[in-house]
């Protein structure tokens, strides 16, 4: 399965590339990331807990970056396995262009199952895999902006301390 | 007026009462004092190499056994396959080695990798999830003809190429039939699919090994169509353990539909591993793992050509066709595209030159084999569409064109090598036309069309092979067995019978309809008859049950045998009555002695035979037992006529079937309301492939199509109610009970009825389809319609 699409974030495109590089961001942005440790020298190893229709599974695998050309594109992919549900693996080529908002980001996503996953989800998996691009980008955006200061759904999250974007964590 | 015992009537299953009520003895239901549970690792990559497989920290967990990978089975031999098909240059096909578990690299998503035993299922499970595989993805082989192209990826490293054979049939007529396409009036095309098919039976497959040490005996209880078969395959190619020392027992089976003939890879694993490990191991396939481990079934890709005179004369019939094999050969794969396929491309039709091209292809998919029909319905199918387009083409009636180039004059020799012994194909389209009522199918379409719905009418015939044989001929063809069957008549001192037969019953009823035949010879209740099967230990040297074989070849060799027990029965008789053997008759249980009054009860030779006081000892042998084998002189030809009536909703391309009609010539038969069972199975086998059924893999080789929610089983409400007729019979002139075999017909004849009836629907609202690929989901249909 294959798709392309952009998104709109609130930063010129240094600061989204280096977004891009962090483990923290990263895992706060890879939905179901339990661990992400690593670098983006020698990559990243990352835990995901994800349900694919009736399949319930704990991946584990690497996340990579290559291609890098900074502040301007570079692919990010990853593995990981599932145990008895099979594995999936993926990529996104990610490119940043400066727009009026501050940077345009255009992602083109590949994604391919295998095993169990295939076999009980393959109807499903297209439909997964856009849920998981889209909600990768959307926190991805929403670690780099902050939550809006009129996002009801932030809100709901009482328990924890208003999230800063990431750059003003930074800077704070 | 209905018989009510013997030959001809439907006497009822008397299997049913304990399959149910839940009384089956199933091979999950045998539990080995000791047993552990075996778990297999399957691969979920299409095509890898192996660059290791570390079980150490699997090995450790608790419970575990021990894990076997292919390392252990490098001292015993490879999955044998059954049957070497030679190609068109008088070459023998490429046979690549088929491990029991894989060693080197992973070829289709299931292959099996490691074999992990424990205490539980669970615990074994576990363990398995932390075997350590290094497998290195390599791209996959999964289109036939790229499969086949210069410097494709191959899924043997060490064949030449992806190509199993490239198969010419006849390949003297080759030419012959290029020059009759060539100067023909008309020349009818079609290319179709006949999609890949998962068997489903109802029982997923299991195997329980057991080794006794103190013997030195195997025993292996497996879920299996022919356990004399898997017996001398295992035992002789795979673990090198000699007959004498193994024991195969195929109990009650559900279901088989042809995947359950094969040597499996997981048999000889749990008989292998019960040695090495000191444990009984069984194993029980979870219905996930039936979709990626039995073998499937068609998978051919087709181009076929009929070509005609002004008159709409068959002239030539050319095909080409890419067989998909899968990763490895499976046990009969070879002789499907080929033998039980291009043998049948005359159909019913005096069609004088016939060339048929098979090129069997290796694809990272499941192994391909024999299921219902086995090559049949692939002939069936293609001949059956392409006469349906040509009738079209030529403006002629379909069943017209049909009719003007039957077969009529028997025995008729094809130019596909076979003979057919018999056959009627004008009485069963006869039939079949009275029985659908077609004067009055436009009235029925006039009123789907007030109900905004298209209707269609698909007629057709089939033809097919059944009992495949004799066993000298099938060896020159590349069988690497004898297709002969047993049967041990073992008579009691009491009088009641036990069979002892090579056939094996996994849903046909053979428990019922074998004791009708012996009932009949020697006039005793059909309870007075037992039969046993499904033991290598209990029955003679069998052959199994597949290729609607049973009857024809199984139900013979016992009428031979129960010949022979009535033989020495009316010796004994003779002797009794001071008469001559020569006029002693047997009839409703009694033998007489020809032109007077003396008599004797069949209880009282059969007792005589026991307690030989009164007895010729120095002329016969006490007892009465007999053996015979029976080899046919030929196959059997079951033939009919089929026709199907659908709606088509034009808005949504949903079909929705009608009705259903099948008039079969079985030939002699001996309980009727088994015969409709069979035809019945047979029919929503084949509508199933026709509407719904499609094993679907994705590029890369992943099974998409690996449980019920994506692969389509028909349900009751798929199916109409049948109309099944068997009364046109010309019975089989070569066996003694003149019967042709009636367990594939359905699923033979059907998916043709179901697509002509559907092309039909949609030409008689103006839209141009004159194909359309099965399954016909509503999706394909609605595209068909709208330009897709």
């Amino acid at each position: 399965m294959e798709l392309s699409d952009s998104k709109e974030i609130g930063a010129p495109p240094e600061e989204v590339w280096a977004a891009l590089l962090s483990a923290e961001v990263l895992q706060a942005s890879v939905p179901g990331c339990k661990e992400l440790e690593g670098s983006p020298e020698d990559g990243f190893h990352a835990t995901v807990v994800q349900k694919v229709g009736p399949v319930k599974a704990t991946f584990k695998g690497e996340v990579t970056l290559d291609d890098m050309v900074a502040p301007e594109s570079l692919r990010i992919s990853g593995a990981g396995k599932g145990g008895a549900a099979g594995f999936a693996k993926g990529g996104a080529n990610v490119r940043l262009e400066p727009s009026e908002a501050g940077t345009t980001l255009h992602y083109d996503v590949e994604a391919k199952v295998g095993g169990k996953l295939a076999q009980l989800g393959s109807r499903i998996i297209d439909g997964f895999a856009k849920k998981m691009a889209e909600e990768f980008f959307e926190n991805f955006k929403a670690q780099i902006e902050g939550p809006a200061p009129d996002d009801e759904e932030a809100s709901e999250e009482e328990e924890a301390p208003k999230k800063k974007g990431w750059i003003k964590k930074l800077v704070s | 007026m209905p018989k009510d015992g013997g030959i001809g009537a439907s006497s009822k299953r008397r299997e049913d009462v304990r399959f149910l009520t839940g009384k089956g003895r199933y091979t999950d239901d045998i539990n080995v004092n000791g047993q552990a549970y075996a778990y297999f690792l399957r691969s979920d990559v299409a095509h890898g190499k192996i660059n290791s497989v570390d079980t150490s920290a699997a090995s450790a967990m608790e419970g575990v056994v021990g894990i076997l990978t292919g390392a252990d089975f490098e001292g015993v031999g490879g999955l044998p396959c059954g049957w070497q098909v030679t190609d068109r240059h008088g070459q023998p096909m490429q046979e690549p080695a088929h491990p029991v578990l894989a060693q080197g690299k992973v070829r289709h998503v299931g292959d099996p990798i490691a074999m992990v035993v424990a205490e539980s299922l669970e615990q074994a499970r576990s363990a398995a999830e932390a075997i350590e595989l290094d497998i290195e993805e390599l791209p996959a082989v999964m289109d036939m003809k790229a499969a086949l192209a210069d410097g494709a990826t191959k899924v043997h490293d060490d064949l030449t190429s992806n190509l199993c054979y490239d198969w010419g049939f006849v390949e003297e007529n080759r030419e012959a039939v290029d020059e009759a396409i060539k100067g023909a009036h008309h020349v009818t095309t079609l290319e179709l699919v006949n999609n890949r098919l998962v068997a489903n039976p109802m029982e997923p497959r299991v195997a329980v090994g057991d080794y006794n040490a103190a013997t030195d005996d195997s025993t292996l209880y497996t879920t299996s169509q022919n356990p004399h078969v898997i017996r001398l395959l295992m035992g002789a190619f795979v673990l090198g353990i000699p007959e004498h020392k193994l024991r195969v027992i195929a109990p009650d089976v559900g279901g088989g539909f042809g995947s359950k003939i094969y040597h499996y890879a997981e048999e000889a694993a749990c008989t292998f591993a019960a040695k090495q490990l000191g444990r009984p191991v069984k194993w029980t396939s979870s219905r996930s793992e039936a979709f990626m481990s039995d073998a499937h079934g068609r998978d051919h890709v087709t181009k076929i050509e009929l070509a005609m005179d002004a008159e709409g004369n068959f002239l030539a019939i050319r095909t080409d066709t890419h067989a998909n094999m899968g990763a490895y050969l499976s046990t009969f794969a070879p002789s499907i595209p080929t033998w039980l396929h291009g043998t049948l491309m005359a159909g019913n039709y005096k069609t004088p030159l016939i060339y048929v091209n098979v090129k069997a292809v290796f694809t990272n998919t499941v192994p391909v084999d024999a299921y219902r029909g086995a090559g049949r319905p692939e002939a069936t199918f293609q001949l059956e569409r392409v006469i349906d387009k040509a009738a079209r083409e030529m403006g002629i009636d379909p069943v017209e064109l049909r009719r003007k180039n039957f077969i009529t004059e028997f025995p008729y020799a094809t130019p596909v090598a076979v003979e057919y012994d018999t056959g009627d194909y004008h009485a069963t389209m006869d039939k079949l036309e009275e029985i659908i009522d077609r004067p009055g199918f436009a009235a029925r379409r006039a009123e789907s069309e007030a109900n905004g719905k298209l209707r269609g009418l698909g007629i057709n015939c089939y033809i097919e092979a059944c009992g495949i044989a004799p066993s000298n001929l099938v060896g020159q063809l590349g069988a690497r067995a004898g297709l002969y069957e047993s049967a041990t008549v073992r008579v009691n001192a009491t009088g009641g019978v036990v069979v002892m037969t090579g056939s094996h019953s996994h849903g046909q009823g053979h428990e019922t309809s074998f004791p009708q035949v012996i009932a009949d010879m020697i006039g005793i209740d059909e309870s007075q008859v037992e039969i046993v099967h499904g033991d290598t230990a209990n029955a003679p040297m069998g052959m199994g049950t597949y290729g609607s074989r049973s009857i024809a070849v199984g139900g013979s060799a016992m009428v031979r045998a129960a010949e022979k027990v009535i033989n020495k029965a009316k010796k004994i008789a003779a002797h009794l009555m001071e008469a001559s053997e020569g006029d002693i008759e047997l009839k409703d249980g009694q033998f007489t002695v020809a032109g007077t009054d003396k008599s004797v009860a069949w209880g009282d030779v059969t007792l005589a035979a026991y307690v030989p006081h009164n007895y010729p000892l120095e002329e016969i042998e006490p007892g009465l037992e007999e053996t015979a084998f029976y080899d046919p002189a030929n196959f059997t030809y079951p033939a009919g006529a089929y026709a199907c009536e659908v709606e088509v909703d034009p808005e949504t391309g949903k079909v929705e079937i009608q009705s259903f009609a099948a008039t079969d010539d079985f030939g002699n038969i001996i309980n009727p309301m088994i015969v409709d069972g069979q035809v019945h199975g047979g029919l929503a086998q084949g509508i199933g492939q026709a509407l719904l059924e499609n094993c679907a893999y994705d590029e890369n080789g992943q099974l998409l199509s690996g449980s019920y929610m994506d692969y389509a089983m028909p349900r009751a409400d798929d199916v109409p109610f049948y109309q099944v007729d068997h009364s046109c019979q010309t019975p089989c002139t070569h066996n003694p009970l003149g019967v042709k075999g009636c367990g594939e017909a359905g699923a033979i004849g059907s998916p043709p009825s179901v697509v002509n009836a559907v092309v039909d629907a949609l030409q008689s609202a103006g839209h141009d389809v004159t194909h359309i690929d099965m399954p016909l989901t509503p999706a394909r249909v609605w595209s068909a319609m709208n330009g897709g």
